[in-house]
């Protein structure tokens, strides 16, 4: 019996094999299909790319699929596709602070000729090249086009900040008119009037997470707005710039701000700050442009026809000079140097730089960095936030870039996290011990 | 050649396969899974413990005698000597203790409970191994949600008013804590469980026939009895609690506010800044550790089955 058993299943396995093998021979092949991958954040620019390059797919056949990979583990996932050389993706839609690793340890084409040739450098801001592009910066060698261009701006409630009695009771508490913030300051002013934590409303939603970036993104922009530095992005100098009385005066402004968001903001980052504004309990919010089409779209906030925005605000430094920073986020767009279908990459590449596209990319909601569209009035009228993000695109500035920007990252997050959120020690003391950690990074690295 | 030649190579070969002895089929059905367990579990290990005498980043080109470049012991040294390390050490040692004690309590109470026949009581115990057959990654972000100062149902229903049970660094912990002790308890209970079922009757009956008190019988019979299976979920359970990642990852993230463990330190050291050598040593030093407490424990189980 058990012999049987064992003859027929053998029999079977064999004609499946065969029949699989004969009519594998016999069928016409389909037409090989051409498509690139391309590999990005999860979120809706991502969504925006993929609808944007349906067009490509008309003109040229060549399908575009666009990977997304969540946030938290994004640069991750990416680092370690191409630490084992992987060709899994032929377009990287990349963090700007990492092009130095990205550059340096060879997994991006050089586009520099390729940028010249095709006029790059002349048709997108000079800024959103030496941010997305190039590095070392200064150098002229570019690994990117500028894709996502990205920055910290804020959003706020016209109906609240507009009201006669918030106006009144403002100017008599502070002594001077409600409005769109002309400085920090006057944000911060703001931020202590609304706060009314006894009521369930708070003053202000800013990030408090510190698991990647956005704690550091929120901190370096009050730094150099108060006159601070990271460091010297050349000489990779940073005593005397990062613990400076313009950046201990920054921290310690991040610090008291934080105090009127609602509990719990230790962990916020962009869902939080959205999910706190459109549940209408703070009067304004700092995020990235590209998660303010949620706040604009009345299906999903309930606030959208009275929300304003506005970009990051100027400061008078502790140096009594007036500056005005935003932090970059943002991403270009990098050919993978272990991809098979660099041929096919490029010819996106070229198609995405025209600008018809980019216009096309602006008005599905891309974050262009071309300078022809972002000063036409279709693309300044197209969205109640694109103002914002053109003022931004003029003030914007980016962490460092060189391959040990994550240490310098984590480094930051946890010594300034400790003060600003943990509430531990002085802003001088934190920055103070960054600035020790931060030069030993640099030195092992050999850079001094 | 001629087909005489061929024939009788064919039937050498045959007598060749005919004559392979069972042990030498067994090695070569083996081999493959062997082959596959050596090149993605046994090279690592040995792999990585190289790395951990080195100053390496895999993020960078390797680059033989710059990177890795050999630095002996000065990882381990750096591990052992880091204040912070320590604070790590110490905070994974307050979880290790606050959840594995929470669980074999709660556990063993509830199997004590279940042993006792009553109606619905298999439905009850279904509903008590619930959390332990979800996904820990689930868990932790089902938690986070209940966690939510401004309107999860943690603070509702404890009436808590709006605290901070996820960010705020002196209380983290615990929220963690808890969350593990929900999961696991079950785990402990049904461990426990097959042991109280595993103990005679008749011992019950002859204490009763002595008059026994519940307390005699409980540490003189049930307590001797279900120690071995005791043992056994503590050092289940203790290991897990050593190495958890997947529920802080879930309920705090890895940043700089969530509770300083030595699983979350070791992620962000290997993965976020990709310092690989040190990571590595990291990893020794915890599995080091692991086996310490293991050893101990197998110790007290092997007297116990005396």
């Amino acid at each position: 019996m058990k012999k049987i058993f064992f003859w027929s299943i053998l029999v079977l396995l064999s004609l499946s094999v065969a029949a699989g093998v004969l009519f594998a021979g016999s069928g016409e092949k389909p037409p090989e299909e051409q498509f690139i991958t391309i590999h990005w954040a999860q979120w809706a620019p991502a969504d925006y790319l993929e609808k944007l390059s349906e067009g490509f797919t008309v003109e040229t056949g060549i399908k575009v699929i666009v990977e997304q990979t969540p946030w938290e583990t994004f640069v991750q996932k990416y680092n370690t596709e191409m630490i084992a050389r992987s060709d899994a993706w032929d377009i990287i839609v990349g963090d700007s602070q990492d092009i130095g690793n990205m550059a340096v340890n060879g997994h991006y084409v050089e586009l520099t000729d390729w940028i010249k040739k095709h006029k790059v450098d002349k048709t997108f801001t000079p800024a959103s090249l030496t941010y997305f592009a190039e590095y070392p910066k200064g150098s002229g060698k570019y690994f990117a086009v500028p894709c996502e261009g990205d920055a910290l701006a804020w959003a706020y409630r016209m109906d609240l900040f507009e009201d006669p009695d918030n106006k009144a009771d403002f100017k008599a508490q502070f002594g001077y008119e409600l409005g769109v913030p002309k400085s920090w300051d006057m944000l911060k002013d703001i931020a202590e009037f609304f706060h009314d934590p006894d009521n369930g409303f708070y003053g202000v939603a800013i990030y408090g997470d510190n698991g990647y970036d956005s704690l550091a993104m929120f901190a370096e922009q009050v730094i150099w707005s108060f006159g601070g530095e990271l460091g010297d992005y050349s000489t990779y100098k940073v005593d005397g710039l990062l613990n400076s009385k313009g950046a201990i005066a920054g921290i310690e402004y991040y610090q008291e701000l934080f105090q009127f968001t609602p509990p719990g903001f230790g962990d916020a980052f962009f869902v939080k700050c959205n999910d706190t504004y459109t549940a209408g309990i703070v009067p304004m919010t700092c995020n990235y442009l590209a998660f303010f089409p949620a706040l604009a779209n009345e299906a999903t906030c309930p606030y959208a026809r009275d929300t304003g925005y506005f970009a990051c605000p100027p400061q008078k430094g502790t140096d009594g000079k007036v500056r005005q920073f935003a932090a970059l986020g943002g991403q270009g767009a990098s050919v993978i140097t272990y991809s098979k279908k660099q041929d096919l990459a490029f010819k996106w590449l070229e198609w995405f730089i025209k600008p018809d596209t980019q216009m096309e990319w602006a008005l599905l909601g891309g974050y262009t960095c071309h300078a022809e569209t972002l000063a036409s009035d279709e693309f300044l009228n197209a969205t109640p936030y694109n103002p914002a993000f053109k003022k931004s695109m003029e003030i914007f500035k980016d962490w460092w870039a060189c391959p040990e920007y994550d240490v310098l990252l984590r480094t930051f997050s946890e010594t300034i996290a400790d003060y600003v959120i943990g509430d531990k020690g002085t802003a001088e003391e934190a920055l103070d011990k960054c600035t020790q950690q931060w030069e030993s990074v640099f030195k092992e690295a050999g850079y001094y | 050649m001629s087909s005489r030649l061929k024939e009788n190579q064919g039937s050498d070969m045959e007598a060749h396969y005919h004559s392979m002895s069972d042990k030498t089929l067994m090695r070569l059905f083996i081999l493959p899974t062997l082959v596959l367990l050596i090149s993605i579990n046994v090279f690592p290990l040995f792999w990585s413990l190289f790395l951990s005498f080195t100053k390496y980043t895999a993020k960078m080109t390797n680059i033989w005698g710059k990177n890795p470049e050999m630095i002996g012991i000065a990882n381990y040294a750096r591990v052992l000597t880091d204040p912070e390390m320590w604070v790590k050490f110490i905070t994974t040692a307050k979880y290790v203790i606050m959840s594995v004690a929470g669980e074999m309590i709660l556990g063993f109470g509830f199997a004590l409970l279940l042993q006792t026949k009553f109606k619905g009581r298999g439905f009850i115990t279904t509903l008590l191994i619930l959390p332990m057959t979800m996904s820990p990654v689930i868990v932790g972000l089902r938690w986070r949600l209940f966690y939510e100062p401004n309107w999860g149902m943690f603070n509702f229903l404890l009436g808590l008013g709006r605290i901070d049970w996820i960010s705020d660094p002196s209380r983290n912990l615990y929220s963690i804590v808890i969350a593990d002790v929900w999961m696991w308890t079950p785990f402990v209970m049904l461990l426990s469980l097959a042991g109280l079922s595993a103990v005679p009757k008749y011992l019950y009956e002859a204490a009763e026939i002595d008059r026994a008190s519940w307390w005699f019988k409980f540490t003189r019979i049930t307590l001797p009895m279900v120690y071995p299976i005791l043992m056994l979920a503590l050092i289940f359970r203790t290991i897990e609690a050593f190495k958890i990642f997947d529920l802080p990852m879930g309920i705090t993230g890895r940043g700089a506010m969530a509770p300083p463990l030595l699983s979350m330190h070791l992620y962000n050291v290997s993965f976020v800044t990709w310092n690989t050598s040190f990571g590595s040593s990291i990893g020794y030093i915890m599995l080091i550790m692991v086996l310490a407490i293991t050893l101990i424990f197998v110790k007290y189980l092997n007297k116990a089955k005396q």
